[in-house]
This record gives structure tokens, sequence and C-alpha cells, in this order.
């Protein structure tokens, strides 16, 4: 391989969702078909148009030291809870350097966030109306900054080839695994801790998504909310937590005997040029990306046999992602079994692509696509273009190599399409 | 009514364990915050409003770099406490 196209395996996986503390927990409630969605109780929930949500199931405050804990955004603390998680994983005992088995200059983070630290933002701007100048945090510029889970996940594994936000609304987590991916393929790194968090579980953003009709309003049921490919969706529903896996030269990985989940083969990018939120009804800036992902990288149609889908349960956006597979796939379409995971997860919005890359990953891992639920009515248009993973896990084939794509889009028009197979 | 400066020390040690969880006891007239008590100097910023809140006194800005220790600042608010 060339220093300039090195092979890139994920080595550990992290992750804290609306289904569980850690990435085996998750996949566990993914495979089995659980609702992370619930109610929410809070005072300030009364007054709002959406009322349900996915909170995470785990609070982060049990597992990081309060000291910690209370200098950190919400979003940075989940970014942590799953990057320790993903270290460990990997087999790494200690920050690098201090593992020898890792140089800390050839060790990179790239963790991303839609919003960044809005809570800590939002919080501190009351303290400030409320209780005066003086008794706002000296923290807040550090825990709302973007770059903050980043930096302090950063700081946690000792990394100093480069610490990265890339911010792209909902894509933003999956771009940062294809900005990871680049950095090690191109030679800038060894080792790449990335992904992606949110925490916007909060009345300001509830409302404006709420007010941008982009939200499922179906209080009632809250569990059956979040129904992408369903005829009676009518938005996302909210989630917060983190996904973080960690990305590693395969030549790096061999040398220290890592074991290996599956090869991040590449990424294809693109933007839409169409509206600020609107995403282009036939799916043109998808099947972009699509075919960037195909042209750029070595990845065979034949071998993609899952899809975990972006499909947030809006009536537009789930059936555009699914045209541009067909246009760019065509009849290869038919052995893709596509999964909308977040009927289960709810929208982590820049959180999405992290927690979906870890669902991916261990698809391809135990040969298995979790199932898209709350499908009652399967939308035409989404069963002429695809072959969803409707109620129940499925079976993914045994023998063979694999591969399988984790999309994300986000509000700007982004396109992100990450591809990942078995070794 | 004033504080005395054992419960200036105590009320401090109480600031210190929400802050940079030190344990109380660990918190003696001695101790440097920044070598001793893991108190970033963000976070002595917060020591210092919540010391101020807790002993109704005002410590200055040009004046907190001189607190370097808890004794330090336990004689401050002894003499300027309200």
């Amino acid at each position: 391989m060339s220093p300039t196209n090195r092979t890139v395996v994920v080595t550990g996986i992290g992750a804290t969702t609306p289904l569980g503390g850690d990435a085996a927990s998750t996949w566990e409630g993914m495979v089995a078909g659980k609702s992370g969605v619930k109610p929410l109780e809070q005072e300030w929930a009364a007054d709002q148009a959406v009322r349900i949500a996915a909170p995470v199931a785990v609070e982060p405050t049990e597992v990081i030291p309060r000291p910690q804990a209370r200098r950190l955004d919400r979003s940075a603390q989940f970014a942590l809870v799953a990057a320790k998680e993903a270290w460990a994983d990997a087999g790494f005992t200690a920050r690098a350097g201090e593992d020898s088995s890792v140089d800390p200059d050839r060790l990179g983070t790239v963790i991303a966030s839609g919003i960044g630290g809005v809570t800590t933002l939002l919080d501190q701007y009351d303290v400030l109306k409320e209780k005066g100048v003086r008794r706002v945090s000296p923290h807040t510029v550090p825990m709302l900054m973007p770059n903050g889970p980043s930096a302090n996940v950063g700081l946690l594994v000792g990394a100093r080839a480069g610490v990265h936000t890339p911010v792209s609304a909902c894509a933003s987590g999956a771009e940062a695994i294809g900005y990871a991916i680049e950095m090690i393929r191109t030679g800038r790194a060894d080792i790449v801790v990335a992904g992606g968090t949110e925490a916007a579980i909060h009345p300001l953003p509830i409302a404006a998504f709420g007010n941008m009709m982009a939200m499922s309003k179906n209080n009632d049921d809250p569990q059956g909310a979040s129904r992408p490919y369903d005829l009676a969706r009518d938005g996302f529903v909210l989630g917060e937590g983190a996904g973080v896996i960690v990305l590693e030269s395969a030549e790096h990985a061999a040398k220290r005997g890592a074991r290996v989940y599956a090869e991040a083969v590449g990424q294809g990018i693109s933007a839409d040029g169409h509206d600020i939120v609107q995403p282009e009804p036939e799916g043109r800036g998808i099947s972009h990306a699509l075919q960037n992902l195909l042209d750029r990288n070595d990845l065979d149609p034949a071998e993609i046999v899952h899809v975990n889908a972006h499909a947030t349960s809006t009536p537009a956006g789930d059936v555009a992602e699914l045209k541009a597979l067909r246009k760019v796939f065509g009849d290869d379409v038919d052995h893709m079994a596509v999964s909308a995971t977040k009927s289960m997860t709810g929208h982590l919005l820049g959180g999405a692509g992290g927690v979906e890359s870890v669902a991916t990953v261990l698809a391809l891992y135990h040969r298995v696509a979790p199932p898209t639920i709350n499908v009652e009515n399967l939308d035409p248009e989404a069963e002429a273009n695809a072959d969803i993973v409707r109620g129940e896990a499925r079976k993914l084939p045994v023998e063979g190599r694999i591969a399988a794509l984790n999309d994300s889009f986000g509000f700007g028009g982004h396109n992100v399409v990450l591809a990942f197979r078995t070794v | 009514m004033a504080a005395t400066q054992e419960e200036i020390v105590a009320g401090l040690a109480d600031i210190v364990n929400e802050i940079a969880g030190i344990p109380v006891e660990d918190v003696q007239l001695d101790k440097s915050f920044t070598d001793d008590l893991d108190v970033d100097s963000l976070s002595m910023v917060e020591v210092v409003v919540a010391a101020e809140e807790r002993f109704d006194v005002k410590i200055p800005d040009e004046d907190v770099k001189n607190l370097k220790t808890v004794g330090d600042a336990t004689d401050y608010i002894l003499k300027h406490q309200g």
C-alpha cells in the first residue's frame, strides 16, 4: 500500500444511547427491536407541542466523577463515556505514550456534534439573567464550544496528531468518521478516535424543531412515534447520546495484534445545493454521494448486503434516500437489507452518524441487520425501492466478504455515506 | 454574625469538595489550592464566587491571585467579611 492510500480498520467501539449505557447493551436493544422513546416528564414539557424524546438509558453522571462532570457539557460527557469504552475495547490500557503501543504524535480525534454545548449556553444565559454576571460559570466557554467533546476526548487519550470537529448538522458524526478515515489513509495519523455526540433535549431546541414541523407530535404513543417508512410517519423523535469508534491503519492494528471488527472502506460526500432544510425530493444529492463513494473507493456493490439508513421518520426524507439507492445501485439494492435504527434510538442529530456507525460495524461483525420497528403500513414508495428489514432482526449472509453502508444527511444539504466491510 | 476561622475553613472545605471533589478533611489551612487541592485557575474563580456568597464578602479579581492557600483565603475572609 502506498503511504497515501492505507487500509483503515475499526478496532474499538463505544456508545451511550437511549437503548443502553454501552455498545453491547445498545446493540442488544437494537436487535431486540426496543424503543428508547419516552414521554418528557419535565415541567417545561407541558407547554410544548412535542412532549416525547429518547433520553440516554444511563445518565453520564453515574459513570463520570462529579468534579469532572460539572465542567463538561452533557454532549462532552456522552462523548467521554463512549470514547473511554472504545479506547479500552481497542485494547489500550492508558493514554498514548503511557501505553507504549500508541505514539501520541500519531493519534488524533475527530468527534462532532450538530449544535455543540447548547444546554450549557442556554443554562448559563438563565444564570446571567437570574443571578447576575458574577455567577456565570468560568467553565462556560470550554463547555459550550462545539470542539469541546473532541478536545476532551483528545485529552483523555493523549492525542497530538490533530483534534477536529466537522459540523454539518445531522451528518456531523458521519463526517467526523469520514475525516478520520482520511487522516489515516493519507498518513497523517495511525489511530483516530472518531464519532458523534449530541445532547439537545432542552425546551428551546424542542420548540424550534417542533415549529419547523420536523418532529413527531405523536405524544400519545411515544414508542410508536419514530416510524420510518410507515405511511403514518410524521417527523423525527429527538434522541441523545454518543457513538465512538477507534479507527486504525490495518498495518498498525496487525503489528499490535488488535482485534479487527471491520474495514472502514471509505466515504462518499456531496451537497444538495437545493434548500437549507428540505431534502432534494428525488435524492439527487444523495445519489451523488453514493456515486462518489463508488468512484473513490475499492467497493463492489455486489458485496453490499446492508444499509443503515439515515431515515429519520420524516415524510419526504425517508423515501428520497431509497430512491437514490435504487438509482445508483439498480438491481443490487435487492440484496441490501435496509434498517432504520432511528425507529428505536430516535434521531441523535450530530450523534447519529457515530451511533449508527457502531451499529453498522456490529451488524457486519455479527452478520445481523437490526430491524426497523413500527412499520405497520409500509409506504408503497419505500417498498418499491428497497428491501426494508421490518419488525425483527434479520440474518445477513454467513459466508464470504460482505459490506454495509451508513448514510447520514443534515440540514444545509450535507450528504455523507460511509462504507464498512468484513475482513 | 461574623464567621469564625473554624467556620470559614469548614465552609471552604465544603466548597472545594463540591468543585474539585477533594475530601473535606484534606482542606487544611496550609494547603495550596492549585498544588494540593486540584483547583485550577477556572475552578478558583468558582471557589471565590461561592465563598463571596457564603461569607458575605467581596473578593476583587486583583486580590484573588494572593489567595494561594486555604489559610490566605481564610485570613482574607476574616478581615473583610460583612
